[in-house]
């Protein structure tokens, strides 16, 4: 059974946990005392890891690091479907990829700013702010522009991609780290979007969409 | 409790706290397993920059920061001059800008050597200490924050229960609360009627009691410690003293920040965010009877740090 090294209160273990849920993946969840014990820089998770950072799966024996690389993993191999990654359109693929990078900007932005304020990680707190911002204005823009176009996620497909789970959590997060999404309705609407996709789970301080449809 | 909109007010102008009843307060400054020895650390207590450390002996001292014991540096405990009152008391360093007393508020169950006792978390958080305490007071919220774990829907009534504000002892205590939990601890097998009690014996810091799952004679024992930054951000200092003997040390502290974690963004979005003492500022039911006392409590003692007080 794939094991997840996870943390509860990381966004980037959420998103595994999101994907697997969604999917019907069964696994089997060993936690990391990230704080305050600093187990991901403990010894014997350097050696599973010598980045020192969550998430990690060994499925069966591969090891894996790095959210955006276990989603395309997990997606890749689990999702029979083939929507949540694309494997046979070029297009697609390519936006998929974009947007995951785009993904580690919010966690540079966003998740440090939250990091920050909740666990008193040394950043310069002004500086992501304003980062995670740039990439809110982005984002919104582009989904904006995509629900004049009739597209509901990220990427130009019917379906979310892999994209959408992993832009989504440091999104959700942001006010933890003092960063509203006040000026992003399209950001709200995707959000509100996603929560409602089958499988969904929560994680703490995400909260599920209210029962009524969204407007 | 239902809120009104308030304007919230600006905390840059305002001075420091000159609330003495606040400054003469213990505060937690950190926990002494996550403190390397004999090492200056930095924090905020009251908008004053301190520091603190802990010796290899586990001797407290806190200090106001000064320039020549950047945080990091080794620090001569027992050499120290000018320091602040400061204690070790339930695993975390205690300092205070005033005059405090001369003991901590007891917690006898944290002699018990069975007991495991553990810092869950400190963490950061966007609220007023006080809104943070009434909170985790309140049971309301269980079902809907803390779904499958500490509530779950239909079991949404919060039964009639006891407040009380003991004179002798200066603190609220509310007993007789029960609740049902579908997940009261990592001990528990399965949902259970859980029987609660709070202490308030510190205007900034609670002490909750509930059922342990292992043991019907004995209650588990978990605290939140406060530590004011200013008047709109906190530091929580979650105390664990509970029973249990199979889970390992993070996974209890795991399961009890994952509440803490739902509980974060209801605080953070709290308004106005200091704590309006006025009876008529926001609308009570009989679930916030706890609330309530608490409210009136820090009227009548005369705090004002992190509160709207009420108009004479």
């Amino acid at each position: 059974m794939i094991k997840l090294y996870d943390y509860e209160l990381s966004g980037n273990c959420y998103k595994l946990r999101l994907l697997m849920s969604i999917l019907g993946v069964d696994y089997e969840t060993v936690p990391v005392d990230f704080y305050p014990g600093r187990e991901h820089k403990s010894d014997w998770f350097l050696r599973l890891n010598p980045l020192g950072q969550l998430p990690v799966v060994d499925d069966d024996g591969l090891v894996l690091r790095d959210a955006q690389a276990i989603l395309v993993y997990l997606a890749a191999r689990y999702d029979p479907s083939g929507t949540w990654y694309p494997r046979d359109d070029p297009r697609l693929l390519g936006e998929v990829s974009q947007w995951l990078a785009f993904a580690d900007g919010i966690t540079a932005t966003a998740s440090a700013a939250r990091l920050h304020d909740g666990l008193f990680y040394d950043v310069d707190i002004d500086a992501c702010r304003a980062g995670a911002h740039r990439l809110f204005r982005i984002l919104d823009e582009h989904l904006w522009f995509g629900e004049q176009e009739g597209r509901d996620w990220l990427c130009a497909a019917a379906a979310p991609t892999i994209a959408d789970i992993a832009c989504f959590p440091y999104v959700m997060l942001s006010e933890e780290g003092g960063i509203s999404r006040q000026d992003y309705p399209a950001i709200r609407r995707w959000c509100d979007r996603l929560k409602r996709v089958d499988g969904f789970i929560v994680m703490s301080g995400i909260f599920p969409a209210s029962r009524a449809r969204a407007a | 409790m239902r809120r009104p909109d308030h304007n919230e007010r600006p905390a840059m102008t305002e001075p420091k706290c000159t609330d003495h009843v606040t400054l003469n307060q213990w505060y937690p400054l950190g926990a002494i397993d996550e403190a390397p020895r004999a090492r200056a650390i930095d924090t905020v207590l009251l908008e004053e920059n301190l520091s603190y450390a802990v010796a290899g002996d586990g001797t407290v001292a806190a200090w106001r920061r000064r320039e020549d014991l950047k945080p990091g540096m080794p620090v001569d405990v027992a050499a120290l001059t000018d320091t602040l009152p400061a204690i070790s008391a339930y695993g975390y360093v205690w300092a205070s800008l005033g005059r405090p007393p001369a003991a901590l508020f007891p917690i006898p169950e944290y002699a018990e050597p069975d007991r495991r006792k553990l810092n869950a978390a400190t963490i950061g958080v966007n609220v007023s200490a006080p809104r943070a305490i009434e909170n985790f007071l309140d049971m309301g919220h269980f079902p809907y924050v803390h779904t499958d774990i500490l509530g779950a829907e239909p079991h949404t009534e919060v039964k009639e229960y006891d407040v009380e504000i003991s004179t002798d002892r200066d603190e609220i205590l509310a007993t007789r609360c029960r609740f049902f939990q579908p997940m009261a601890s990592t001990a528990s097998d399965g949902g259970a009627d859980v029987d609660y009690i709070y202490r308030v014996p510190h205007p900034f810091c609670s002490v909750l009691y509930k059922s342990s799952p292992l043991d019907e004679t004995r209650l588990d024992v978990i605290a939140v410690f406060l530590q004011p930054l200013d008047q709109e951000h906190i530091r929580a200092h979650m105390m664990l003293c509970v029973l249990d003997d199979e889970n390992e040390d993070k996974v209890i502290k795991r399961f009890q920040q994952t509440i803490f974690g739902q509980d974060k963004p209801i605080l953070e979005n709290q308004y106005p965010k200091r704590l309006p003492l006025d009876p008529r500022a926001e609308t009570p039911i009989r679930a916030d009877k706890s609330a309530i006392a608490y409210r009136r409590w820090l009227s009548q003692k005369g705090v004002t740090y992190g509160v709207i007080p009420a108009a004479a």
